[in-house]
């Protein structure tokens, strides 16, 4: 392999981890407060067609992430609607958001299949990926908002008799995933693809929820578990193309694989689980219980 | 301002009445939605509601067409009551589907021109053991290692249709399929018998609805079915019970996984005939919305599983008649269950309005 294949590679690795370090840092934060949204796949594509759909129409690519953002908080702004007021069970919620999400963006995105935009640079997408990740770990550990963030994931119960807002904190925690979410999904459907198909995030928004947990809450492995997963998908699709007779569903397999081994080594130990894993993570919180 | 944050209070018991008209509110506010989202595309509400609830069952065809659809969603459904009812977030139902269908539809190729009235029956075996097999494996890493039973069935669904598509591409392929991603046909005595000559409608109702009755009787008559009540409301209480939570939990999973391996036997040894990539359109994730639908009440998911079937079929007349998406059909499960959720505390609580945070 020379040395011009090789950056090539890594350029296309890059690009295609992107969307899925945008999503799973979303959904940490969320998780961390203590909240566990399944949605992230039906955020993903509510935001990748309204950007879309919002850059066709108006022709601005700032308008276009600040619509697929909104329509971010909008998604996930329901989701809290019912897990924190509702008080829905989480898991259900979430589900129905993913299906939800799916069944709006195809019908909102049918005029739109096919039609040609002019692709964006994602290479600032790329860099921003880099900077959220290090600003979210900045602020779980070394703000004091952080901390209060963290303390409403492990004990609702604590941090509210300590005087915080259990409810306005995780609103905050699950709106950040949505706008997360979108962004990683306008992010593929503007610099990626660059256009709009049904179903379009493929799946992706389901590995971001798996990297959540393979990098034990933490945000910094985010990005060793995103760039693992991009890496070997990446990497399949070039043996396939330099020949090599190994079926790529094994391949394309070692995700969710590696997600399960990976859970198995941090669920294992009672006391390491406990420790990574946000205590109250898909508690509901009764104020006054 | 309109007061959108409700106060709770708890009921002393949980109200049946609601426990019976939460599911009715839900659909109800469902169809409303979807009129005003209707009328917001510029069709006209009645029209609309007419393509999509009445008219894809008016005939005896449509009437079939439901049954075909109600029954994988009934059976999942009643399977995954039993994870459900014991707090197991099992939303791996679409993997256990596609192991079953893998299992059972290998006997079918293996035996296509077998005949002999033990070759479906085998197959049904079959997609029963290669869905209960699929959903043990979480239920072992949670006894065994403590692992969230959510993430990891939900990765099992993705590796077990990966292991399909190998199947289809690679070793089954139908050696006279040109180049089609499928295999070749099961013989006639792997096909599920049809009930009523020129329509759909199998054999399989009638496995679903056996299911059905068998789980109502198990949640209300059986040791098994009180343990799973009582562990689903209060672990400690089971424990102090001396119930064994391991075996509840496999149990939980067996009964799921089986149920939906059977249904993706059926579903391929019923209207398909062979098995190739997309063998389920979502009926294991949908089948987690008629569970919720139904109250977890075998009976309760019979209905249940009729108004979804409906959503799917709605959605194939919308697309028809009014050139929209079927993925409206998505979007209306979706509402349902949101609806659902939303009203769901109505049972334990009573509830009233105030406008402060």
């Amino acid at each position: 392999m020379n040395i011009d294949v090789l950056f090539g590679v890594i350029q296309i690795i890059l690009i295609a981890t992107t969307p899925l370090v945008f999503a799973a840092i979303g959904e940490l934060v969320t998780e961390k407060t203590g909240v566990l949204n399944l949605g992230v796949e039906g955020m993903m594509l509510v935001g990748a067609v309204s950007a879309f759909v919002t850059l066709v129409i108006t022709g601005s690519y700032i308008l276009a992430f600040l619509v697929s953002i909104l329509s971010g908080i909008l998604m996930s702004g329901l989701f809290a609607y019912l897990v924190l007021i509702l008080m829905s069970n989480q898991v259900a919620t979430g589900l129905a958001l993913t299906i939800f999400g799916i069944g709006l963006s195809s019908m909102i995105g049918k005029p739109y299949i096919g039609t040609p935009i002019t692709g964006l640079n994602p290479y600032f997408f790329v860099i921003l990926s880099f900077i959220i990740v290090f600003l979210v770990s900045y602020f779980f550990y070394k703000t004091k908002l952080g901390l209060i963030f963290r303390a409403v994931g492990e004990s609702h119960d604590s941090s509210h008799a300590l005087g915080y807002s259990v409810v306005k904190i995780r609103l905050l925690g699950i709106l950040f995933g949505g706008s997360m979410c979108a962004l990683a999904g306008s992010y593929m459907s503007i610099c990626y693809a660059p256009m709009w198909q049904e179903n379009m995030t493929a799946g992706r928004g389901w590995i971001a929820l798996a990297l959540v947990v393979f990098a034990t809450w933490k945000p910094g492995r985010i990005l060793i578990g995103a760039y693992i997963f991009g890496g070997v998908s990446i990497l399949q699709m070039n043996l396939q193309a330099w020949g090599l007779n190994f079926p790529g569903q094994f391949f394309n397999m070692a995700p969710y694989l590696a997600t399960m081994i990976v859970l198995i080594i941090i669920s294992s130990n009672r006391l390491r689980i406990k420790l990574s894993a946000p205590a109250s993570l898909t508690i509901p919180f009764f104020k006054g219980r | 301002m309109i007061n959108i944050l409700p106060e709770f209070k708890a009921r002393g018991n949980p109200s049946t009445l609601m426990n019976f008209l939460v599911p009715i509110i839900a659909v109800i506010l469902t169809i409303f939605t979807g009129s005003v989202i209707f009328v917001l595309m510029g069709f006209k509400p009645t029209f609309a509601l007419y393509t999509f609830f009445i008219s894809p069952i008016s005939n005896s065809y449509g009437i079939s067409e439901l049954l075909v659809k109600a029954t994988p969603l009934a059976l999942i459904a009643v399977g995954l009551a039993f994870c459900f009812k014991n707090n197991l977030y099992n939303i791996g139902a679409e993997g256990q589907l596609t192991m079953g269908a893998v299992f059972g539809g290998g006997i079918g190729i293996f035996f296509h021109d077998t005949s002999g009235f033990w070759v479906l029956p085998l197959m049904i075996v079959g997609g029963a053991i290669g869905g209960a097999l699929w959903g043990m494996i979480p239920a072992i890493l949670k006894v065994k290692f403590n692992t969230n039973e959510i993430l990891t069935s939900l990765m099992l669904v993705y590796i077990a249709l990966l292991i399909l598509d190998y199947l289809v591409v690679g070793p089954w392929k139908d050696p006279y399929g040109y180049s089609f991603p499928k295999t070749r046909s099961f013989g006639e005595s792997g096909r599920m018998p049809l009930l009523f000559q020129g329509l759909r409608v199998h054999f399989g109702i009638i496995i679903a609805l056996a299911a059905v009755f068998a789980s109502w009787f198990i949640f209300s008559k059986t040791m098994l079915g009180y343990q799973l009540k009582v562990t689903g409301f209060s672990p400690t209480a089971s424990k102090y019970a001396g119930f064994n939570q391991n075996n509840l939990i496999y149990i939980a999973f067996i009964f799921s996984g089986a149920f939906a391996g059977i249904a993706g036997l059926g579903e391929v040894s019923g209207p398909i005939g062979l098995l190739y990539r997309d063998i389920s359109p979502n009926y294991g994730f949908t089948a987690i919305i008629v569970a919720f639908l139904g109250r977890l009440n075998p009976i309760g998911i019979i209905f249940a599983s009729l108004v979804i079937a409906l959503t799917y079929l709605g959605a194939e007349d919308a697309q028809l008649f009014m050139q929209i998406p079927a993925a409206v059909g998505f979007v209306f499960q979706g509402l349902v269950l949101f609806f659902l959720l939303g009203t769901e505390l109505l049972v334990n609580y009573k509830i009233s309005f105030r406008s402060k945070l």
